[in-house]
């Protein structure tokens, strides 16, 4: 990069000095970050990936071979498999339920008149900033085991007879995470709302079609990027979720964050862990740009 | 346009009773009276709050989330602001590229970097201490500063800063009396977010805190871990609190969807 | 020429309608009786409740008070999706993920047209807006002018009763639009489509329109054919509104025969007159002469097939505008008389503003 920018210098030597400080500019303007990135990002991903293929045991420490015996461990052993599985299993299930709650919340919402509508986008996409720790104590304290508020209202309203697990469930880890990615999903749902020319749904109108027709006709698809966008964005972010699992799946109910998390810092098998987390990120590289391509070539004509 | 019926209402109701209901919880729990996890039925007491003040460690954590937030996020600005603006301005070569490295921290699982991290900052014997946090944290704080920044640039209208420079601005004063002013909103609001994300940000950070350096997050979540009592919902309610403040600031300044969504003037 | 009593009995009536939006008044004591196949302009500045009352018409808005009536039927409490009304809108309001043909195609649809009839009556339908070969395309990929070409043919494939077009031309550039005028008018002569065009460009209402309605602050000023609307404007505003005007302060002077009085021009005046008056005279219609309102050339200004003259007169300035023939012309502060036929002026009573 820099390299390019130098050789772009004017080399004819009518260039005035102020166009050549013009054209270096841009270099020293972007230089820091590019520095701070290197430095700070690139350099320890790299170590992070060499890290997995490092040998490791109770007493040597870590031993700075190459060797694939952690990637074996993990391609080998059903408990790795199982806890992929549920890593993938709860981000799914959160995603759609993130989609079939949030994208009728930010249609609603986009509905209402302008004060109403400013009030409840405050109080929807707010709690986004608020720290994640404080709001899965939250769903902590509402699932309480049997004294859990959660399970006394339900009880109350006679919807069940006794009450259900949620802490220590992936129910209870999927229903807080869905409360934790929820602003992200009506926010692009919102976005996607906000490009749609309001004449449109007059224009449905006016050429006899009713309600029905045009949410499913007309809205629909036009919202249907922003609802994919969103899902991407959900699923990526519940499939690399930590507090919720671990305040709320507890200790035994692993995850491959919290997974990375024990190895780290409990049993002290870096390389192993270090796997965890790059099999974790090229997963999800993987299928997010995937996702990505997907749709944005079916929707090339809706998307601006 | 047409209201929303009574099923639609109804369906809001429940939604944003979903949305609240985990933070009221903590916020109700945090005023008990009792000695123990309870909604305070028995009217309302401040014993919990005061109890912070017995608990030393939450208020240390809380000077150093408060600290790496400040530090991180005007560190953060203070190198964004001149990419965005160079990005905005320059044909730069590999800018799509460059703009996806500043923006990478968003993709990357924060859990992945705070593996990274405490590799690489452990292997430079900096582990644990508060400049391993500062630098983590002002990579991690940066794509907020950055995209706020890069769509108030390039919302700005060229002609402005070329009227400006045939009036005789040039350098710094073009930057100070024009462009700067022009772009204030986007990086005030790229500040305040990359300084709540900072001061909310666990996953990457309780990798990399020690015994000294912990955050208020992660001595909260340690908290939990042993065991849930009202003295962390007291601090949660505090945390919330201040949170609160931020947002409603942000809202004002730019459009709470317009700063999350890190669209600009469109 | 169409004239506005039509024997037929009307197809849209509009009877005192009303729009109030909390304390402000959109439109006021709005009536108006359409003849079938007639090509009506509502003509006004932007708020001056044109639009507000198409709204009515096509049922997004509710009308405060009157009624409005489509072949007798009250539509007040017709649902917009039962009115069978052609709308264009102004920004089009193409489907963008649907084709050029499945947004023509999409109406039939919602009438339960049979999948054959429904393919024969878009292609015809995009042919006749000059779209054939475009079915395929979606809208993202069309120009401006195509754009508009859709939806146009969206709003006629269901052979609507009325035709309601929303500022059609207004996002289309001066050429694209003069092309689209003339390609409207043919469409509606042809089919016969009722038609009302809501626009603020005086030049589209004057070339398209059977009648125009001018409008300010929602009341209508004035309805007629465009030749007698811009002829004789009935007040000040729709004299302002339409094409440029200049007003003089004349007198009546004296008594049988009494004349009007304007500077050092004079002319026998009509009947019943007296006092002060204001005269209003097109610019094109004004002549340099012998004799007339003595006055002094200001600017001279040459655009092209005419030239405009800013004149100063006793009775206040004039804009006084000359073909472009090739004979000489006074030069800028030159000395000039103003004339014109009497014919050619309308008369208010009261002084010039």
């Amino acid at each position: 990069m820099s390299a390019a920018a130098t050789t772009t210098l004017p080399a004819t030597p009518a260039a005035t000095a102020p166009e050549r400080r013009a054209s270096r500019a841009p270099l020293w303007l972007i230089l820091p970050a590019l520095l701070l990135f290197t430095g700070i990002v690139l350099v320890p991903l790299a170590m992070t990936v060499l890290l997995s293929f490092h040998d490791w045991g109770q007493y040597k420490g870590i031993e700075p071979v190459l060797v694939l015996k952690n990637w074996h461990e993990i391609a080998t052993d059903p408990y790795y498999a199982e806890m992929f599985g549920r890593t993938l299993r709860i981000a799914l299930i959160t995603t759609v339920a993130t989609a079939l709650l949030g994208a009728p919340e930010a249609y609603i919402l986009n509905r209402m008149s302008g004060r109403w509508r400013g009030i409840f986008l405050l109080l929807i996409l707010g709690p986004l900033l608020i720290s994640v720790v404080a709001r899965t104590l939250g769903w902590a304290l509402l699932f309480g085991g049997a004294n859990g508020l959660a399970n006394k209202l339900l009880m109350s309203l006679g919807l069940i007879a006794s009450p259900l697990p949620f802490l220590f469930t992936e129910t209870g880890v999927v229903i807080a995470l869905v409360h934790v990615m929820m602003p992200f999903m009506v926010l692009s749902v919102w976005a996607a709302l906000q490009r749609l020319n309001p004449q449109v749904e007059h224009a449905a109108m006016s050429l006899g079609a009713g309600p029905l027709t045009i949410l499913r006709r007309i809205v629909l698809p036009q919202v249907m990027p922003g609802v994919l966008s969103g899902a991407i964005i959900v699923f990526s972010l519940s499939a690399s979720a930590f507090a919720t699992p671990a305040i709320i799946g507890g200790r035994r109910l692993k995850v491959a964050a919290t997974l990375a998390y024990d190895e780290f810092l409990n049993t002290l098998n870096w390389p192993l862990g270090a796997a965890v987390a790059v099999l974790l990120l090229l997963g999800l590289i993987l299928i997010v740009v995937g996702a990505n391509a997907l749709v944005e070539r079916r929707y090339a004509e809706v998307s601006p | 346009m047409s209201r929303n019926g009574p099923l639609a209402l109804a369906f809001h109701g429940l939604f944003v009773t979903f949305m609240l209901a985990p933070i009221v919880v903590v916020c109700l729990v945090a005023f008990t009276p009792e000695g123990f996890l309870s909604l305070p039925t028995n009217g309302f007491s401040l014993r919990w709050f005061r109890a912070i003040a017995d608990y030393p460690e939450f208020v240390h954590a809380f000077w150093v989330s408060l600290g790496l937030g400040a530090l991180s996020s005007l560190v953060a600005v203070l190198v964004a602001v001149p990419a965005a603006l160079a990005l905005t301005r320059y044909p730069v070569p590999g800018r799509g590229a460059l703009q996806a490295l500043f923006l990478s921290p968003l993709m990357i699982p924060h859990v992945v970097l705070g593996v990274a991290f405490l590799r690489f900052f452990t292997a430079l014997g900096l582990g644990g201490t508060f400049l391993a946090l500062l630098a983590a944290h002002i990579v991690v704080v940066f794509p907020f500063a950055f995209r706020l920044t890069l769509a108030a640039a390039s919302g700005l209208d060229p002609a402005l800063e070329r009227a400006a420079i045939s009036l005789g601005a040039g350098g710094f004063t073009l930057f100070r009396r024009v462009t700067l002013p022009l772009i204030l909103p986007g990086v005030v609001s790229g500040w305040a977010l990359a300084f709540i994300q900072s001061f909310d940000d666990l996953t990457m950070t309780v990798f990399l805190a020690a015994p000294g350096t912990e955050t208020l997050p992660v001595r909260m979540f340690l908290y939990i871990q042993d065991n849930i009592d009202p003295l962390v919902t007291s601090v949660s309610a505090c945390v919330i609190a201040i949170t609160m403040v931020f947002l409603v600031v942000l809202d004002r300044l730019y459009g709470l969807d317009r700063v999350l969504a890190g669209k600009g003037s469109h | 020429m169409t004239t506005p009593s039509r024997s037929t009995t009307p197809l849209l009536e509009l009877d005192r309608v009303a729009k109030a939006f909390g304390s402000h008044v959109a439109v006021e004591d709005f009536s108006l009786a359409v003849a079938p196949g007639e090509f009506i302009s509502f003509l006004g500045p932007s708020g001056c409740g044109k639009t507000t009352t198409l709204q009515m018409i096509a049922g997004f808005l509710a009308p405060s008070r009157g009624t409005i009536r489509l072949e007798g039927r009250d539509l007040t409490q017709v649902h917009p999706s039962k009115r069978g009304l052609g709308i264009v809108f102004q920004s089009y309001a193409l489907f963008p993920h649907m084709t050029a043909a499945e947004n023509v195609a999409f109406g039939l649809e919602m009438q339960r047209v049979s999948r054959s009839e429904r393919t024969e009556r878009v292609r015809a339908a995009l042919a006749m807006v000059g779209l054939a070969g475009y079915e395929d395309r979606h809208p993202r990929r069309m120009s401006g002018g195509q754009q508009q070409r859709v939806a146009l043919a969206r709003a006629l494939v269901i052979r609507p009763s009325v035709l309601l077009l929303d500022e059609p031309l207004s996002n289309l550039d001066a050429k694209l639009r003069e092309e689209m005028q003339i390609e409207l008018r043919q469409i509606q002569r042809n089919l016969g489509t009722t038609t009302i065009l809501v626009t603020h460009d005086q030049g589209e209402a004057l070339s398209l329109s059977d009648r125009i309605v001018v409008m300010s602050k929602g009341r209508i000023e004035q309805i007629g054919t465009p030749q007698d609307t811009y002829e004789r404007p009935a007040s000040a505003f729709a004299a302002q509104f339409l094409g440029k005007t200049n007003d003089f302060s004349a007198r009546i002077e004296g008594a049988s025969p009494a004349r009007i009085v304007a500077g050092g021009w004079s002319a026998p005046a009509p009947v019943g007159m007296r006092g002060p008056v204001t005269l209003s005279v097109r610019p094109e219609r004004i002549g340099f002469s012998e004799e007339g309102l003595p006055g002094r050339v200001a600017a001279r200004i040459f655009q092209g097939n005419h030239w405009l003259f800013q004149c100063e007169t006793e009775c206040g300035p004039a804009i006084v505008v000359r073909p472009n023939d090739g004979l000489p012309q006074p030069g800028e502060g030159e000395a000039v008389r103003l004339a014109w036929r009497p014919e050619d002026m309308s008369l208010r009573a009261g002084a010039a503003a």
